[in-house]
């Protein structure tokens, strides 16, 4: 995963950094499902490797982006990510250390298999249900703004 | 090293080789050979539809050694998907010299690959041998099937984009804005279904309808209510819904278009051949065969055959039990085969669509008609409480 999450930032090629990205994300759903989470890996997988990053590949492959490859690296954007990146480092290791926990291993769940699905259904439509409805009519929202920005004027 | 042993110890040995011979007995000795069969299958109806003869004379070939003729077969003709595959491996495996080498090979891959995997969670019989007769018995069965198909979209689309050629490329563009407009409606005609069960596990849902009766014939249990006579309208529609759009998922006639070879020579596998095309081919038929036994598993009842005993797990390690979960994983295929028939049949019947007809049917009519009909389910569950 970590692998693929390099060549996404390293590959001058868009294609292969939005494979690689793929890559990442479907690695990432097999961590979920090593959680025994499997509605949340498949959710994953089906949501942006299935959908979103198909339509980035479409839009990439239409747009032919050949000056992409030829560009050179601008030197000052290199050092910001790079000091950044080893900021976020370090801070997740100082983070990770004072954590005590860390030595234990998870308590099992107690049950032979978990009805994820359904839990997280009565989760989101009990105790989270204005923010799940708030959330539907932003995405409403910003869908009716799409459709009015990308509208061309009628001669 | 004790970490290492202890991790060989805590691996459940059993659990994986059975879900390994499983796999095996799924893919090489059921579903590629039910691959080859329907290309040939194809190639029989197709005749039979145009009043031709089709292959029927593929036999051993015995006059390679120096016989005067082939030695036929008793049913001739029967040979042809092995002919069909030694043609395919021993052809040149050409790669043109203005792809693009890595993604040019990648692409016949991941246009395999999920099509195959997403066999992993269907329920192919119900006790073999005192094992359950699927691979991955998880709780997000269907939406697992979802996920891994719409990976495939990426094989074709690499192709496409990889060929480096206009046709090739318009096929990709083609066949993934078809596949990601049909996904919705697919998604959702699956839905009302999934109301009704209440469950995401593939098994369950045909322990429902062993239960309750198949969805679609829903009196094979031989009760008679007025719910099921009610329900029965919105399974109808989101059956008919499904089925069309497992059409265009498929990229089986009517929707065709990313490879309609009158305009686009053959679409995104115009620049491949022998092997790599061989596998684009396969990826097709075994993502027809996924889509029928998803059509079976969610509205024909799966394995369950009405007044046919059931065996459970113990008694399937003896004889008659064994006997009977093979029957179970016949009637399974047999459905399945009756639906590849029908694939078959329509291909060679319906004309091509155009694209923008295409996009409209997708858009404006299938997505809206599943969309109200799992409002229709709601109703009609909530007022029948």
């Amino acid at each position: 995963m970590l692998a693929f999450g390099v060549s996404v930032v390293l590959n001058r090629d868009p294609v292969a950094s939005a494979l690689s990205l793929v890559g990442s994300f479907l690695c990432l759903a097999a961590l979920f499902v090593g959680l025994d989470a499997f509605f949340i890996g498949v959710i994953q997988i089906l949501v942006y490797a299935g959908a979103v990053m198909v339509l980035f590949l479409f839009i990439i492959m239409l747009l032919d982006l050949r000056a992409e490859k030829r560009r050179h690296f601008n030197r000052l954007a290199l050092a910001g990510g790079g000091i950044v990146s080893v900021a976020f480092a370090a801070e997740l290791i100082h983070v990770l250390a004072q954590f005590p926990m860390g030595h234990l291993p998870f308590r099992p769940l107690g049950v032979e298999k978990l009805d994820d699905v359904r839990l997280v259904g009565t989760t989101l439509f009990s105790n989270f249900n204005l923010p799940f409805q708030v959330v539907g009519v932003l995405v409403l929202v910003a869908t009716v703004g799409v459709v009015v920005l990308s509208r061309r004027e009628l001669k | 090293m004790n970490v290492l042993l202890d991790f060989i110890a805590s691996v459940p040995w059993g659990l994986m080789t059975a879900a390994i011979a499983k796999t095996l007995f799924l893919i090489f000795l059921v579903v590629l050979p039910l691959v080859s069969y329907t290309v040939y299958a194809e190639r029989r109806v197709s005749a039979l539809i145009q009043d031709r003869v089709g292959p029927n004379r593929t036999g051993f070939p015995t006059s390679l050694l120096g016989f005067q003729k082939d030695l036929q077969l008793f049913l001739g003709g029967l040979g042809q998907p092995v002919a069909d595959a030694m043609k395919f491996m021993l052809k040149e495996e050409f790669t043109p010299g203005h792809v693009n080498k890595v993604y040019f090979w990648l692409a016949p891959i991941l246009a395999m690959v999920p099509a195959l995997s997403t066999l992993a969670v269907v329920p192919f019989g119900n006790f073999m041998l005192g094992q359950k007769m699927v691979v991955a018995d998880v709780n997000v069965g269907i939406l697992y099937v979802f996920a891994v198909a719409s990976i495939g979209v990426y094989g074709i689309v690499i192709a496409g984009w990889s060929s480096n050629s206009k046709y090739p490329f318009l096929g990709g563009i083609r066949a993934s804005s078809q596949m990601i407009s049909y996904e919705l409606s697919l998604g959702l005609s699956a839905v009302p279904v999934l109301m009704l069960i209440g469950n995401l596990n593939l098994s369950e849902v045909i322990q429902y309808q062993i239960n309750n009766g198949w969805l679609l014939v829903p009196f094979t249990n031989g009760v008679f209510t007025l719910k099921k006579l009610v329900l029965w309208g919105p399974i109808a529609i989101s059956f008919i819904v499904f089925t069309i759009s497992m059409f265009a998922e498929t990229n089986r006639l009517p929707f065709d278009l990313p490879e309609s070879e009158t305009e686009l020579v053959a679409g995104y596998h115009t620049e491949y051949s022998a092997m790599k095309f061989a596998l684009f081919f396969l990826g097709e038929y075994a993502a027809m065969i996924v889509g029928s036994s998803l059509i079976v598993v969610l509205f024909l009842g799966g394995w369950h055959l009405p007044l046919l005993p059931m065996n459970t797990i113990e008694s399937s390690e003896t004889l008659p039990g064994a006997i009977l979960g093979l029957i179970h994983i016949s009637v399974f295929f047999a459905k399945v085969a009756a639906l590849l028939f029908l694939f078959i049949w329509i291909r060679w019947t319906l004309p091509r669509f155009r694209f923008d007809q295409l996009m409209k049917l997708g858009w404006l009519y299938l997505f809206e008609i599943a969309l109200a009909n799992i409002f229709l389910t709601a109703a009609i569950l909530a007022l029948w409480k």
